[in-house]
């Protein structure tokens, strides 16, 4: 294991009980690192576990087996009862959701939706206008609720989200599928712009291995109920 | 060779007459129960022994009762109480059934094993009979009725507040704000509960005319309403006595106010719930 690792995912199961005896394994045994301001690719076949992975690495699912470590420090399973132990454990790691229909509180405008996040945060609200105008929304576009934006400015807005408490590593779980092609290369130009800018680590979740190769420094492939195989991009 | 452009057109869905005619109705009747003090004739409660049970006419245009009592004037009081009262017993439903409904459904588990049952139980019983019940240990009155009746109303709204709280709290946007460190608590009352709050206000539009007729019922059985109130059903209990004397207007009156009101707020209600996605 690399010293340098900012973010170490350490032999991660999850199982599911299925209707009458059985089990499913969602996620058996996944390990992996990923550097400070470095990228990786999780790609798989459906059912083969992945979001499952990036719901365990943010606290959305608690593993059977095996853990989570940011910078050298473990991320309970559990979701701290206390206010600020939450907040420091959400400003570890913070997620950019599949669909950005559904993704969003549909009554908040992109401005308040923003400010929500950098108010729990104890964050400036000023910092609100930064985040729209780092994923380059407007004022038009702040003043919207989600229902009027398109469904790129939407995970625009959803990327400002998770930006809003300055998390070390950004979980993208297919955040680009429900996209159109010219969109996603927008948006995935615009995480690899972040990523410079920031020093974020990037945890890019998909199915499409040719989208996942374009922004991830490597990529880890899991394959059904298994274990996974790590290469970087030109390996498979 | 003329271009066709296809230009999408708003349909927009035409508001049945019989709506139009209930929400009118209800648009003379709320104002008027408002503003009956200046509409009604008589005091509610001004006797007249001397004009008992007189049928229409110019001085009493809906008639008097037994003991004089302009029936117009009473049914306009009337229905100062039996407007508000419905809508007090529903707020009472509403907080406690929203609380146990999202309670049940965010925290899962024993939880809401406990609240599901808790409602099953209660379920069980006539709502009628739970809130006699009720009424047989604090006392008779409005203020027990609207409580009483509030609570007998509680789990049906849990129940639907449950289904909606537990297919919206898996929404991802709720995801997102645990994952940004936000309590259980602070999600449900600020933006869990809000964004259920179309669909709740439908359904208890729907349930403001049973509600109402529920009280009426209770008045009818003189648990509710007492004398010398004008309430719709208590006039109704009232009336009922001077039918045997030929006399129709005294219960006829008030009986065709409830029905009239509540089919009224159920047309209404039922196509608000609609459009505000409160009938799934």
């Amino acid at each position: 294991m690399k010293d340098e690792a900012l973010l170490v995912a350490d032999g991660l199961r999850k199982t599911y009980a299925l209707p009458g005896r059985g089990r499913l394994t969602a996620a058996e045994d996944v390990s992996f690192t990923v550097a400070r301001g470095g990228s990786l690719g999780i790609v798989g076949e459906s059912g083969s576990g992945k979001t499952t992975v990036a719901r365990m690495l943010v606290g959305l699912v608690r593993p059977d087996a095996g853990g989570v470590r940011v910078d050298g420090r473990p991320r309970e399973a559990r979701t701290p009862r206390r206010k600020a132990a939450r907040l420091a454990r959400a400003r570890e790691i913070q997620m950019v959701f599949q669909d950005p229909y559904v993704s969003l509180d549909p009554r908040l405008t992109a401005a308040q939706c923003l400010r929500t996040a950098l108010r729990l945060h104890g964050r400036d609200d000023g910092t609100a206008a930064e985040l729209l105008d780092r994923v380059g929304l407007g004022e038009r576009e702040a003043a919207s609720l989600p229902r009027h934006l398109s469904g790129g400015q939407r995970q625009r807005l959803a990327i400002a989200r998770a930006l809003a408490p300055g998390p070390r590593v950004l979980v993208l779980d297919e955040a680009v599928a429900a996209l159109d092609v010219s969109i996603q290369a927008q948006i995935l130009r615009l995480l690899d712009e972040i990523r410079r800018d920031t020093g974020v680590a990037l945890v890019f979740v998909g199915h499409d291995l040719a989208v996942v190769q374009h922004i991830t420094d490597e990529v880890l492939v899991m394959r059904r109920a298994g274990s996974s195989n790590r290469a970087p991009p030109g390996g498979f | 060779m003329t271009a066709l452009t296809l230009t999408p057109i708003r349909v927009r869905a035409r508001r049945p007459v019989g709506v139009t005619v209930a929400a009118a109705f209800l648009g003379l009747v709320v104002p008027a129960a408002v503003l009956a003090p200046l509409l009604a004739p008589y005091a509610p409660d001004a006797i007249d022994l001397s004009a008992s049970l007189a049928g229409t006419s110019p001085g009493h245009l809906l008639g008097t009762d037994s003991s004089g009592q302009d029936l117009l004037s009473r049914v306009l009081y009337g229905a100062r109480t039996s407007l508000i009262a419905p809508l007090l017993l529903l707020a009472v439903a509403a907080l406690l059934g929203v609380t146990l409904g999202v309670l049940a459904a965010w925290r899962g588990g024993w939880t809401d094993a406990f609240v599901s049952r808790l409602t099953d139980v209660m379920y069980a019983f006539p709502g009628l009979l739970f809130t006699v019940l009720i009424i047989a240990v604090f006392g008779t009155g409005m203020t027990t009725s609207v409580l009483a009746l509030g609570l007998a109303y509680t789990p049906t709204v849990a129940k639907y507040t449950r289904s909606l709280a537990l297919s919206e709290s898996r929404k991802p946007y709720v995801d997102a704000y645990r994952v940004q460190g936000m309590g259980g608590a602070r999600i449900c009352a600020l933006y869990l509960v809000p964004n259920l709050g179309r669909s709740v206000a439908g359904y208890l539009v729907v349930l403001f005319g049973e509600a109402l007729m529920s009280l009426a019922t209770l008045s009818y059985l003189g648990f509710g309403a007492q004398p010398p109130s004008s309430d719709w059903g208590l006039m109704v209990q009232e009336g009922q006595a001077s039918v045997v004397q030929g006399a129709l207007l005294p219960a006829l009156v008030p009986g065709t106010a409830i029905a009239l009101v509540v089919v009224s707020f159920n047309v209404v209600g039922v196509w608000a719930a609609d459009r505000l996605g409160g009938r799934n």
